[in-house]
């Protein structure tokens, strides 16, 4: 009996000690984070709380920052304006390590076995190659082309299956598949005369297909990683500007455009118009008339609905398109300079940053009202942790 | 340049009001002087860089720009350039704010609007 006791106390006092460090001990998956771009700073967020867990400062200039999460969703990769690089513990909410890797950096991508991390320059124009535990350089790819070997602005790139990345060169018209199998001695596919002023590129979901927007010219590049020995062609003739372009007062974005349910849907260049392409053969099936020049569309986790919000001056605008009748249902004034959306990983809550009310707002998809309010110093980019396990994200 | 959907009529009378309203106001004053910092931050700011130390746009630094006569710059920004990314600014613009916002540039950037 005594010893029963003595038993049950010692039980009792391991419970306890497990229930003390299990109060400590959380995942990431319903974490992200948020860019304070002036102030180079993050706030990390908690989705299904609705709030804010913490800070991260001193991450230099986060004007068009944006973020790749590890493999295990542990740490945010940040990728900012100054060419800094920026590996974030969002559970212990501090920086653990950062190098200046270019003078301009546009973004990157984390490669398939979460091994490398990839930076795309603007200047010098290339690509950089990091271990994404230490931040080591492996490998440095100048993105130099033609006769007299001038560096390109690189643009587009994302991650592919194969452990390969892929990215445009604005400046050469160039697609570049880099296979990073080895990634100490990368491997490059070049496809030369893609179209003039790539500007950004996409991959789809499932990793078949990469594609870039052209500035210079209608239509889109269209590579298929399945069968990149047969080339980049040409698709939508009549995606672009067209033969009287109107004047673009924000880079629409790819990243973020909605592939889902075997539709591409696709921010028109300059037009107030959300394209509806059909996968299976590239070719364009509708067009939405929208509230202003599109920067991003996006689709619900779910495909039901696609987000899409506006270049300046339309930017305190928000439309959601149904996508079984391919209109707008509904138009939302959220706040003042909507910059970006982000669903919650299944879609029932949508993140946006109003950056000029110094707010994100969250909104819920299915009844359209606004759910919770936080306040963040004029908010860009909204990063959730779902991303990780994401092709092409 | 104009908005799908907007008759030419009614912009051209829009950009005449404009203009003539732009004719006489001279220096922007401080309300707008603000809007314009705001504008040269995040909308210059997102091709150019938020420091304007270029991105996709080149950088609009004073040392970038120290070679380019004001009546270029102006021109530019009310404009646009054709075959680049850079749009015409003058349906949100008067010659009078571009003024401004030349002078700031070349004055010290977003240091000089801060």
């Amino acid at each position: 009996m005594r010893c029963v006791e003595r038993f049950s106390a010692v039980l009792a006092a391991f419970a306890l000690a497990v229930a003390a460090q299990a109060a400590d001990l959380r995942g990431t998956g319903d974490l992200g984070v948020v860019v304070e771009r002036a102030a180079g700073r993050l706030q990390i967020v908690d989705t299904t709380a609705r709030k804010a867990l913490s800070r991260v400062d001193g991450l230099g200039d986060l004007s068009h920052a944006s973020v790749v999460f590890s493999r295990d969703a542990r740490y945010a990769f940040v990728f900012g304006r100054d060419g800094g690089l920026t590996k974030v513990d969002i559970l212990e909410a501090r920086i653990v390590r950062r190098v200046i890797q270019a003078g301009n950096s546009i973004g990157g991508a984390v490669s398939q076995d979460g091994r490398v991390v990839a930076a795309q320059n603007y200047a010098p124009g290339g690509i950089k190659l990091f271990d994404a535990d230490t931040l080591e350089l492996l490998a440095d790819i100048p993105a130099t082309s033609g006769a007299d070997g001038k560096p390109s602005k690189v643009v587009g790139l994302a991650d592919a299956p194969g452990r390969r990345f892929v990215a445009s060169l604005f400046d050469a018209g160039e697609i570049w598949v880099i296979d990073a199998r080895n990634p100490r001695a990368p491997a490059v596919e070049r496809h030369r005369n893609v179209g003039r002023q790539p500007y950004d590129g996409l991959v789809t979901p499932d990793g078949r297909w990469y594609l870039a927007g052209l500035f210079g010219e209608d239509g889109l590049a269209l590579l298929d990683l399945w069968h990149t020995e047969r080339g980049v062609r040409r698709v939508l003739p009549d995606y672009g500007r067209g033969e009287e372009p109107l004047p673009v007062y924000k880079m629409p974005h790819l990243r973020g455009w909605a592939i889902a349910g075997g539709y591409a849907w696709l921010p028109a260049i300059g037009r107030h118009e959300v394209l509806v392409v059909d996968t299976r053969d590239w070719r364009e099936v509708a067009r939405v008339p929208v509230a202003g020049q599109p920067v991003f569309v996006i689709a619900r986790p779910d495909a039901r609905q696609v987000w899409v919000n506006f270049a300046f001056p339309d930017s305190a605008r928000v439309q959601v398109i149904d996508a079984e009748t391919r209109s707008v249902a509904a138009t939302l004034s959220p706040g003042r300079a909507i910059l970006h959306m982000e669903f919650t990983p299944r879609g029932e809550e949508v993140w946006l940053s109003a950056r000029d009310d110094d707010r994100v707002v969250v909104i819920d998809t299915a009844t359209l009202a606004t759910v919770a309010s936080l306040p963040v110093a004029g908010p860009s980019g909204i990063f959730f942790t779902s991303r990780a396990a994401r092709i092409g994200f | 340049m104009s908005r799908p959907g907007i008759p030419p009529v009614i912009i051209a009378a829009a950009a005449i009001a404009f203009a003539s309203q732009a004719a006489m106001a001279g220096e922007p004053n401080a309300t707008r002087q603000r809007e314009l910092s705001r504008l040269l931050v995040h909308e210059c700011g997102a091709c150019h860089g938020m420091q304007l130390r270029g991105g996709l746009g080149p950088a609009l630094t004073p040392g970038a720009l120290k070679d380019k006569p004001s009546e270029s710059l102006v021109a530019t920004i009310l404009s646009g350039r054709a075959g680049t990314a850079m749009p015409p600014w003058q349906r949100f613009l008067s010659e009078d704010d571009a003024q401004w916002l030349a002078a700031k540039l070349v004055e010290g950037g977003v240091d000089a609007v801060r």
